[in-house]
C-alpha cells in the first residue's frame, strides 16, 4: 500500500509569526520553520500503520520553497520512507486552488492508495486543500478523522465535532484529513534521524510532474492589501474596593464574558 | 574527529541534541512535579525514552546503540541535566559503568548476550561496587566469589546500588583470592534472577525522587565461567576504573545542566517578582548573585567539554575528568544555594522547581568519587607525572 502524506511547513505556532507587509507573505527569517503540528499526527499515523504492515511506503509530499528541505526531512526522521518536495519559480504566493491543483498533479505522479492530510494548516487556515485536491483526482474524502481504521480495501473513521460524532467509510483510493483530536505523534528518534539523510529524497518543478499545469495564468485570488494587527488597548483595571465585585460583573457581561 | 561508518556526523549530532532538547522541554519538564511526587517515573515516559534511544546513546551502533562519542555524550548530558536528574538516572546505569564495562572489556559471547538488551533498554543493567566501609576505598571489600566446579560461587552486601530494584543484571564487584593468598577485586555478570541474589526495600532518599536506590545481597550466588567480565582475571577491574573515568564528565556535565536550569529559574522569577514597585532582578544585589550563577555556568561548561575532548584524544584520561567533576558538582551546588536565595522564601518551597535542585544536585558531590576522592585523583597524578618527567 501507498501512502502519501501532505505536509505543510509552516511557522512554529509557540514562536513569533511575522507576515511581510510587503509582499504579504510570511517572513521566513523571522520564525523557525516547522511541519505542520496537524500534519504531523497525520505522518504518526501513517508510520505506525507501516510498522504494523509490510509493504506499505509512506510518501511525505509537500509543496514549499527550497529551504524546506530541512523541514520535510523531519517526516522522514519520524519514519516515512521518502520525501518528494514540489519547487518551481511559478509558484510563488500560489493561492489554495493552486497549491490543490500542484499538489493533484504530484500526487498523479507519485501514485497513491491513500492521501493523508491535516484538516486545516496552522497558519493559512484554510480548510480547503484536502477537499479541493480529492475534487481534483476525483476520488472519496474522509475529512478532520479523530480515529482511523484502514485495510488493503478501505478506510474508516470517526469525525468528531464538539456535538456528533460520525463513522465515515471510503473505498481505497481515498482522501483522508486528520483533526487535532487525533493521536499524538512521535518525536524523532535518533536512528531515525540518522536514518533519514539516507533516504531518497527527490525536488521537483512543475515541468517534471508531467502534467500541463497551465492554469498558472488564469486570474486567482490574490491578495491586495495588507495591515498589520493594530496595538493592543490598555486593559480595564478593577481597583478592589466595596464596587469592585459589581464592577466585575459588570465588566463581564458586557464583554459577554458571562 | 574520526568519522567512521560507526560514528554520529556533526551534522546529525545537532539535530539529535535539538529533538532531545525539545522532548526534554515537551515530555519531561511538564511530568517534573508528578515524578518527585509520586517517586517514579511515569510508564509511558520511561517507553518515550526507550523509542528516542536514550538507553544506549553511548553503546555502539553495531549493538543497536546510538555510538555518540565522549564529547557528543557531554553535550547530551548537559541537555539531560536541564530536567529531573532522577530522569536521566533511569537510563544512566545502562550507558554508564554497567554498559561500557561491557562494551568496551566483555568478551564477544558476552556483548552478544547483554549489549542489544542493555542498548534498546529491555534490559536494565546496574552497577555493584559499593559496600558498608567500602565506598570511596572499593579495595576493602568483602563480597568475595569463589571458584566452583561449574564457575563461580558469590557472597556478600551491597548498598545504595542504582536501579537496583529494576536491574535485570548487576555488574558486581567481588574479591578473588588465588590459591598463593592474593587477592584482587574481579567484575562478574549477574542476572538478578539468580537464585540467591534479593534487593531490599529502596531507601529513602534527600532528593532525586523518582530514582531507587537499593542494599542487594549475594547469598552464594553462582554463576558460569562465562560471568567474569573480559574472560580472564584482571580485565574487569581496569575496565571499570577506566569507565568511571568517562562517567565523571557524565556526572560534571549534569550539574552544568542544572546549573543552566537553575540560572533560568533564577532569572525568570528574578523578572517578575516584585518588592514594593520593583522587580527584585532591578536590585544590584540580586544582580550580582545572577552574575555569579552565570560564571558558574559558562566556566562550568568550557571546562567538562574541554576535558571530553581531552578525554576522547587520549590526552588526559585522569585529571580532566576529576577536574571537571570537582568543579561542577561543586559549582552546581553554589548555583543552587543562589537560587534559593534569589527566590527568598518562595525557594524553601516544592512549588518551585529550584527547591528540588538544591536537595537534587547533593549527591553529585558524592557519588563516583566524592569531592575528596577526586582531589587525591587530581593531586596524586599531578605529582607521579611531575615525578616521571625528572
Ligand atoms: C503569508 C500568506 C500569504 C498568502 N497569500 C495568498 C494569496 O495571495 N492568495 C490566496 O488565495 N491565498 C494566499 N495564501 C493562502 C495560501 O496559499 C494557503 O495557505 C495555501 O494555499 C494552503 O492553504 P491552507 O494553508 O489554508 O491549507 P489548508 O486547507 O488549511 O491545509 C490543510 C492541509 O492541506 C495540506 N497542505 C496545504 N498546503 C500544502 C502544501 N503547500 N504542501 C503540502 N500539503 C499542503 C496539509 O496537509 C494541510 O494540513 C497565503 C497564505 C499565507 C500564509
Ligand atoms: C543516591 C546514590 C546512588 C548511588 N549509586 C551507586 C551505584 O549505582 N553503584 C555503586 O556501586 N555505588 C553507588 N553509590 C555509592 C556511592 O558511590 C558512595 O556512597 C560514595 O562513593 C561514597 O562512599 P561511602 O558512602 O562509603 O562514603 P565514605 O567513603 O565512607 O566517605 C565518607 C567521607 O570520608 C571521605 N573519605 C573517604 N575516604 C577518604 C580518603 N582516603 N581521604 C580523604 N577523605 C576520604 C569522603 O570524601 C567522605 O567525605 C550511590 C550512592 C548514593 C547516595
Amino acid at each position: 500500500m501507498k501512502i502519501v502524506v501532505l505536509v505543510k511547513e509552516v511557522p512554529d505556532t509557540w514562536g513569533e509569526r511575522l507576515l511581510d507587509l510587503e509582499t504579504g507573505l510570511a517572513d521566513r527569517v523571522s520564525s523557525e520553520r516547522v511541519i505542520d503540528e496537524i500534519v504531523e499526527r497525520g505522518l504518526e499515523f501513517a508510520i505506525s500503520f507501516a510498522e504494523q504492515n509490510d509493504g506499505t511506503e509512506v510518501i511525505a509530499l509537500s509543496m514549499a520553497s527550497e529551504e524546506a528541505t530541512g523541514t520535510l526531512r523531519k517526516a522522514l526522521a519520524m519514519g516515512a520512507d521518502r520525501g518528494v518536495l514540489i519547487v518551481d519559480e511559478a509558484l510563488h504566493g500560489a493561492d489554495i486552488t493552486l497549491t490543490a491543483q500542484v499538489l493533484a498533479a504530484a500526487l498523479e505522479h507519485i501514485g497513491f492508495d491513500l492521501i493523508v492530510s491535516g484538516d486545516q494548516s496552522t497558519d493559512g487556515a484554510g480548510g480547503v486543500v484536502p477537499s479541493a485536491v480529492a475534487e481534483l483526482l476525483d476520488i472519496p474524502q474522509l475529512p478532520r478523522l479523530a480515529t482511523v481504521d484502514l485495510n488493503e480495501k478501505e478506510v474508516t473513521g470517526a469525525h468528531v465535532t464538539d456535538r456528533i460524532t460520525l463513522s465515515l467509510s471510503a473505498p481505497l483510493p481515498a482522501m483522508m484529513s486528520v483533526s487535532e483530536r487525533f493521536a499524538e505523534p512521535r518525536f524523532p528518534n535518533f536512528k531515525g534521524i540518522m536514518a533519514a539523510k539516507k533516504k531518497p529524497f527527490e525536488v521537483l518543478g512543475i515541468a517534471e510532474l508531467g502534467k500541463d499545469i497551465s492554469v498558472l495564468d488564469r486570474p486567482r485570488s490574490i491578495m491586495t492589501e495588507i495591515a498589520g494587527k493594530p496595538p493592543r488597548e490598555s486593559g480595564v483595571k478593577v481597583i478592589a474596593d466595596e464596587n469592585s465585585g459589581r464592577d466585575l460583573a459588570e465588566f463581564l457581561k458586557k464583554n459577554q464574558l458571562i | 574527529m574520526n568519522m567512521s561508518e560507526n560514528s554520529v556526523s556533526q551534522e546529525d549530532f545537532v539535530e539529535i541534541l535539538g529533538g532531545l532538547r525539545q522532548f526534554i522541554r515537551e515530555k519531561v519538564m511538564p511530568l517534573e512535579r508528578e515524578i518527585a511526587e509520586g517517586d517514579a517515573i511515569p510508564e509511558s515516559l520511561r517507553s518515550q525514552a526507550k523509542d528516542l534511544g536514550l538507553f544506549g546513546y553511548a553503546i555502539g551502533q553495531e549493538w543497536g546503540g546510538i555510538g555518540l562519542d565522549p564529547v557528543q555524550e557531554a553535550e547530551l548530558a548537559i541537555e539531560l541535566g536541564y530536567t529531573s536528574l532522577a530522569f536521566r538516572s533511569m537510563f544512566g546505569t545502562n550507558n554508564g559503568i554497567a554498559g561500557q564495562v561491557i562494551s568496551g572489556f566483555g568478551t564477544d559471547s558476552q556483548k552478544e548476550t547483554w549489549l542489544e538488551g542493555i542498548a534498546s533498554g529491555d534490559i536494565v543493567a546496574s552497577f555493584a561496587l559499593t559496600e558498608t566501609g567500602a565506598g570511596s576505598n572499593p579495595s576493602s571489600m568483602r563480597t568475595k566469589a569463589v571458584t566452583t566446579k561449574s564457575g563461580w560461587s558469590i557472597s556478600g552486601e551491597k548498598r545504595y546500588i542504582t536501579n537496583a530494584p529494576s536491574a535485570d543484571v548487576f555488574i558486581t564487584f567481588a574479591k578473588v583470592t588465588d590459591d598463593a593468598g592474593k587477592s584482587a577485586v574481579e567484575v562478574f555478570i549477574v542476572p538478578s534472577n539468580s537464585p540467591g541474589v534479593t534487593v531490599g526495600p529502596h531507601d529513602k532518599k534527600m532528593g532525586q525522587a523518582g530514582a531507587w536506590t537499593a542494599d542487594v545481597h549475594f547469598d552464594e550466588v553462582a554463576v558460569t565461567e562465562d560471568a567474569l567480565v573480559g574472560g580472564k582475571s584482571g580485565v574487569g577491574y581496569r575496565a571499570a576504573m577506566t569507565s568511571l573515568a568517562k562517567g565523571r564528565i557524565t556526572i560534571a556535565a549534569l550539574a552544568v545542566g542544572q546549573a543552566q536550569r537553575a540560572l533560568d529559574e533564577s532569572l525568570s522569577y528574578a523578572a517578575i517578582a516584585k518588592q514594593g514597585d520593583d522587580i527584585i532582578g532591578n536590585f544590584q544585589l540580586v544582580q550580582a548573585m545572577l552574575a555569579d550563577q552565570q560564571v558558574g555556568v559558562s566556566s562550568g561548561r568550557s571546562l567538562v567539554l574541554d576535558a571530553a575532548r581531552n578525554y576522547a584524544s587520549g590526552a588526559d584520561t585522569r585529571i580532566g575528568p576529576s577536574v571537571a567533576k570537582l568543579y561542577c558538582t561543586e559549582m552546581v551546588g553554589r548555583v543552587a544555594d543562589l537560587a534559593v536565595q534569589i527566590h527568598g522564601g518562595a525557594g524553601y518551597i516544592r512549588d518551585y522547581f529550584v527547591e528540588q535542585i538544591y536537595r537534587d544536585v547533593r549527591l553529585l558531590r558524592l557519588y563516583e568519587g566524592t569531592s575528596e576522592i577526586q582531589r587525591l585523583i587530581i593531586g596524586s597524578n599531578l605529582v607521579k607525572q611531575e615525578l616521571a618527567s625528572n
